[in-house]
């Protein structure tokens, strides 16, 4: 009798569980979950896979849990039990290449997912539009961002153009951080000395969460950022109107900006030309140049060269 | 004078926080009442000579006990720390700082110092019990290890309330850990404080290696030992390759804050990277070495407690060691998303996934010993039924996160952090209470209450559920791990204010569950039931053949084995009728108790303590002493004795005298 | 009379059995001592050029000086297998002073790799001057203290051997201590070759 609550129970917690995961996430709003409501290309590959190999992880866990609890309440040691008892089965060979067997076709299977999507996300997404470049660097606790193109920088907040394909080049003067933007897309780390490519897209306008997601010191929890996409035009605009209205970056501000401190958005009309090569040699960069050559012909979401 | 005598206890001693000062408050009262209960029951001698000097592997497994489960509520109160900081938005509980002292204490206590030294418990009381051998194959060593584990975990224990914790996350990436941006002492302390318990993890290792591959009783064939000692021969192997990795990386991290070596820093050529590499080759292999003890504890629990022998023996030894080979191949998938190629990241995703395969073939073979059994469900069967719903939801994950470009958004996240706690708590604490559980009669001589036991088991494992499948939830709601607040926006907006709330409960259901177990023990040393036959549980292997607690020479007469569950046989014959052949005692061959560990380790905790500070006036003598210690065993030849026969025969007769 | 012989033999069995599980512990040490080395390598190898514009391995190293070490230390491993031979014949004296001309050549090994060291220092290139320093003085460093832990253990076994002579303890201690003797040696035919040769090359 004990034996067969034990099971039960057990099956009941991990149903109930879900069950109030689920409650309480019909409650909040699907659209919570940003991981699972992508906004980009990138991020829609990999919801995609997320579902898929959940899935078929649930196909084999879901069997396991209920053959526990089955073989836990069929086979109790009671007295009335009338369940075959045979104390020395230990070997069938035929069973145990079923046990083998299946893990490793499912392996296989992810495995040729896992490869499929992470050649695939190495290109950068397809469109006609031309990629623009943002060079995001990760300060002591705040994000500083170039546009080389447009020749402005911004603090805490981006905004692209819809559509369009960015190459972020990530880096950073502080300990090392990851750059997050769940609905556009996977994290990147972004490391000293190093430049590394994360390609991302967002396809419609809207408005981002973006955060840091590795721990680096006191603020980190403050490294929030908000990602605005808008129609080319828009974004054209709001450039000409950063470049009219905003102060400059200098050197000087510069240093006073990766400081140690916590930063609200910032505009800046233009920024010393040289400073992100500046930022990346310093910390190591003059020695990486090899290893990224290689590193941007194939690493994933990043790299392959415009 | 005494401007500067505040000057220095005010950076000495950690300041200006309630908890840290009730901490010291209870601290200091706690060493008072204990040299006040020995000096009253004058029992100091009676610690020197039968605790602090033992080489008797029993008594090491049982400091290691104790010590573990000092850490795992040290680290437990570390969690609830957190989760109450992280209950609502906005809260002004933990500040910054402290918060992000208290979760790197957290991982680095519960991984280093609670986790390891509760195995090394279940190593010390079972493999040589269980193997019919009469101690480890190098008691002294032994001892020194314990030792030196507990004074680094005492080293790293004393940041909290002098000079500061470490505070740059329990593995101490770097730069973040370097002098430039961690300039306090408190990464310091991380440094000697792993490192010299990592000296003592690293000589466990070699100690039980050796152990189990010679120290088997006659006719222990490899392939007749039982499979717990499997699990600790593959840990050991494991320990062996991957802890020097670690003793360099810190040693690394140590120069760079040290002489301002640039190993990983940011400027002169350091390379971060490097470290984050370095760690990781010892990181990944740590998480197998405290597992794979656990599926062989599943393995014998699961046996006993189905009155079958295990199913696919041959199968869980190769996947056992395939586990520990493969290990070395994974690390780099903790950091998928550090600009790796498509190549080296496709293979690092399958080397992960196919470390799923051996453990996938164990849940199977541990439900087919279940499979037309006799299932009793005592205290260690329901933590092991506990374990494989939890292992396999866990594992699932797991192998959810290797797939490297859904990593990406995994990476860092809640959803990282609910996985790692499902197969570590899931994993690895059921699995180490499972085996306390079980072994703890054949350690103490007595049953551990049920009562109490079965409500420390369902609070643990709601609670661990209520606690973190809402953390995968949050996972897909991009909340980052290791912040120490979120603002009314994430809170809301986000939503992720209500499932941190409902983690929170269950932080604090787990938590109670500890309490209960703590009752549990109190209540059981008066009053629970007392096993006099020595094999409570109708045990399979040698261990359950003699009395409980196991006199000091644990085997009054060498075991001969002649099959795999050799205890199981033996019973059988008796039930056939078959008279077990005479016993004829001879002296038994014993190492002599040795104050060198202790004196040793307290010498290594005084350098330790110096390196930190910085004060080489306390460092070299501390060396120096270490240096005295090792010549002094090594002159010293007077190191074993000889238990005279007419001494067993009034042991055995008074022990098994009570079990008629 | 007979029960106390017994009692004896029995006694020399386990002892004998007991001091080759040293040995055999002793070779797993090794292995990791190897892992430890082999990590110091690794790092070598990806730091060897991050020297932050200053001189490398090429302007800084003088090879008289290495090749003179090398064979000063190779010397030292042949003479402490003529230890282990004169062990093996039983001769005492013997043993003793071949563990004391290798326990000369090791400190002058020793002595001369010092001299580099605060030479280099002087020079004004640190560890802490660039990460190739960093890594440099690590890697051989290390091998150099575990040369000096070994002078200091063999002083100390050739204070032992003079008292007890070679018994089961003692021979166990000599195997192992030229154990690991040649391996420093192989350890640094690794570093001979890594650090100087294909540095200057």
């Amino acid at each position: 009798m004990k034996s067969k609550r034990s099971g039960w129970k057990l099956l009941t917690i991990l149903v109930l569980s879900y069950a109030v995961i689920i409650a309480v996430s019909v409650a909040l709003g699907w659209d919570k979950f940003i991981v699972l409501d992508p906004k980009g290309p990138v991020a829609e590959v990999q919801q995609k896979l997320i579902i898929l190999t959940g899935l078929i992880c649930m196909a084999v866990v879901i069997p396991v849990i209920v053959l526990m609890v089955y073989i836990v309440w069929r086979y109790r040691d009671t007295p009335d039990n009338d369940a075959p008892y045979q104390p020395n089965w230990h070997d069938s060979k035929l069973l145990e290449t079923i046990w083998w067997g299946i893990p490793i076709v499912i392996i296989i299977v992810l495995g040729i997912f896992t490869a499929r999507d992470t050649y695939k996300l190495a290109k950068p997404p397809v469109t006609d539009a031309n990629p623009i470049t943002i060079q995001v660097t990760s300060l002591d606790w705040k994000w500083l961002f170039q546009y080389p193109g447009q020749k402005i920088a911004t603090v805490n907040y981006v905004q692209i153009p819809a559509g369009v394909p960015i190459r972020f080049q990530l880096t950073s003067d502080a300990p090392m951080n990851s750059f997050w933007i769940p609905q556009l897309g996977g994290q990147e780390y972004s490391m000293p000395g190093m430049a590394m490519q994360l390609w991302l897209q967002a396809d419609k306008p809207g408005k981002y969460f973006g955060s840091g997601a590795n721990f680096s010191g006191r603020d980190f929890a403050h490294m929030q950022f908000v990602v605005e996409s808008k129609p080319q035009a828009e974004f054209n605009e709001w450039v000409k109107q950063v470049k009219a209205s905003s102060p400059e970056l200098t050197k000087e501000g510069y240093t006073q900006l990766a400081k140690p401190s916590t930063a609200k958005q910032e505009f800046f009309s233009s920024y010393p030309d040289d400073l992100y090569t500046e930022i990346v040699d310093k910390n190591g960069g003059i020695y990486m140049k090899h290893e990224m050559d290689s590193m941007n012909s194939g690493s994933y979401n990043g790299s392959t060269k415009p | 004078m005494w401007e500067n005598i505040k000057d220095f206890a005010s950076t000495f001693f950690v300041t200006g926080d309630p908890l840290i000062y009730g901490a010291d408050v209870s601290i200091a009262l706690t060493s008072i009442a204990i040299v006040f209960v020995l000096t009253y029951f004058k029992k100091w001698t009676w610690l020197w000579r039968e605790w602090i000097t033992t080489v008797d592997h029993k008594r090491i497994g049982i400091m290691y006990l104790i010590a573990s489960l000092l850490m795992l509520f040290r680290g437990g109160v570390d969690a609830l720390l957190m989760r109450t900081q992280l209950a609502l938005p906005n809260m002004k509980f933990l500040q910054a700082d402290h918060y992000n002292a208290v979760f790197t204490t957290h991982g680095t206590i519960m991984i280093l110092f609670m986790a390891m030294p509760m195995m090394f418990a279940l190593f010390n009381l079972v493999v040589p019990l269980q193997l019919g051998a009469r101690d480890v194959a190098y008691p002294f060593l032994n001892s020194l290890s314990f030792w030196l584990f507990l004074m680094g975990a005492m080293l790293f224990n004393l940041s909290f309330v002098i000079g500061g914790s470490p505070d740059a996350g329990w593995l101490s990436y770097p730069p973040l850990s370097e002098l430039s941006h961690s300039p306090g002492v408190g990464e310091n302390f991380y440094i000697w404080g792993i490192q010299i318990s990592g000296i003592g993890s690293l000589a466990t290792g070699i100690n039980f290696l050796v152990t189990i591959l010679k120290m088997r009783a006659p006719g222990m064939k490899m392939m007749k030992m039982p499979l717990f000692s499997w699990s600790v021969l593959s840990s050991s192997i494991i320990i062996i390759f991957a802890f020097p990795i670690l003793t360099v990386t810190l040693a690394l991290l140590f120069l760079d804050r040290f002489l301002g070596a640039h190993f990983f820093t940011m400027d002169l050529g350091g390379n971060p990277m490097m470290y984050v590499n370095l760690i990781w080759m010892w990181g990944h292999p740590e998480v197998y070495i405290v597992v794979l003890p656990a599926f062989g504890i599943f393995s014998e629990v699961v046996a006993t407690f189905s009155k079958k022998k295990i199913f696919g023996y041959n199968s869980m030894v190769f996947s056992m060691m395939l586990i520990s080979i493969v290990s070395f191949f994974t690390w780099a998938h903790h950091f998928f998303t550090m600009g790796a190629s498509a190549n080296v990241n496709v293979f690092f995703a399958i080397s992960t996934m196919v470390i799923g395969i051996p453990t996938g073939v164990k849940i199977f073979n541990w439900l087919f010993t279940m499979f037309r059994g006799r299932i009793t469900i005592t205290q260690p069967m329901l933590w092991t039924l506990g374990f494989i719903p939890c292992f396999a939801v866990g594992g699932a994950t797991g192998v959810m996160l290797a797939v490297a470009p859904a990593d990406y958004q995994y990476h860092n996240s809640y959803f990282l952090i609910a996985h790692f706690h499902q197969v570590l708590i899931g994993g690895v604490v059921f699995g180490y209470l499972a085996g306390i559980y079980y072994w703890w009669p054949k350690v103490f001589g007595f049953k551990l209450n049920d009562r109490l036991g079965k409500w420390a088991f369902w609070l643990w494992n709601i609670g661990f559920y209520v606690c973190f499948m809402p953390q995968y939830a949050l996972g897909f709601m991009g909340m980052t791990r290791r912040l120490y607040t979120y603002g009314s926006d994430t809170g809301w907006d986000l939503g992720w204010a209500p499932l941190n709330l409902i983690s929170t409960v269950g932080a604090f259901l787990m938590g109670l569950g500890f309490i209960f177990q703590v009752w549990q023990i109190s209540y059981s040393i008066r009053k629970g039931e007392r096993d006099l036959t020595g094999d409570p549980w109708g045990g399979r292997t040698l261990e359950w053949s003699i009395p409980s607690p196991a006199p000091m020479y644990n085997f009054a007469v060498e075991p001969q084995v002649t099959t795999d569950d050799a205890w199981w046989k033996v019973k059988e014959d008796r039930a056939k009728g078959i008279k077990p052949a005479p016993v004829k005692y001879e002296p038994i061959h014993m190492p002599k108790n040795s104050a060198i560990p202790f004196v040793m380790s307290v010498c290594w905790f005084i350098a330790g303590f110096g390196f930190v500070f910085d004060w080489m006036w306390m460092a070299i003598p501390g060396l120096i002493g270490v240096a005295i210690c090792l010549l002094a065993r090594s002159f010293s030849y007077d190191t074993d004795y000889y238990i005279p026969v007419d001494e067993i025969e009034r042991t055995e007769a008074a022990l098994r005298g009570r079990t008629v | 009379m007979a029960h106390a012989t017994a009692e004896h033999s029995h006694a020399h069995e386990a002892h004998e059995s007991h001091e080759s599980l040293k040995v055999l512990g002793f070779w797993i040490f090794i292995v990791t001592d190897i892992l430890i080395f082999g990590t110091l390598f690794a790092c070598y190898a990806v730091l060897h050029t991050h020297t932050n514009g200053g001189p490398g391995a090429k302007e800084l190293f003088e090879m008289p000086g290495v090749i003179a070490e090398t064979f000063i230390l190779l010397t030292s491993s042949f003479t402490s297998g003529l230890a282990v031979l004169a062990m093996h014949k039983g001769k005492v004296k013997q043993l003793i002073a071949w563990l004391a001309v290798t326990a000369v050549l090791g400190a002058a090994f020793i002595g001369m790799e010092l001299t580099e060291f605060v030479k280099l220092v002087e020079e004004g290139h640190k560890i802490s001057s660039n990460a190739f320093l960093s890594a440099f003085y690590t890697l051989v460093g290390t091998h150099g203290l575990h040369v000096s832990i070994g002078l200091v253990w063999m002083i100390g076994l050739m204070i032992q051997l003079s008292r007890r002579g070679v018994t089961e303890v003692t021979t166990r201690k000599v195997t192992n201590l030229s154990l690991y003797w040649h391996f420093l040696d192989v350890i640094w035919i690794f570093v001979f070759t890594v650090v100087y040769l294909m540095g200057v090359m």
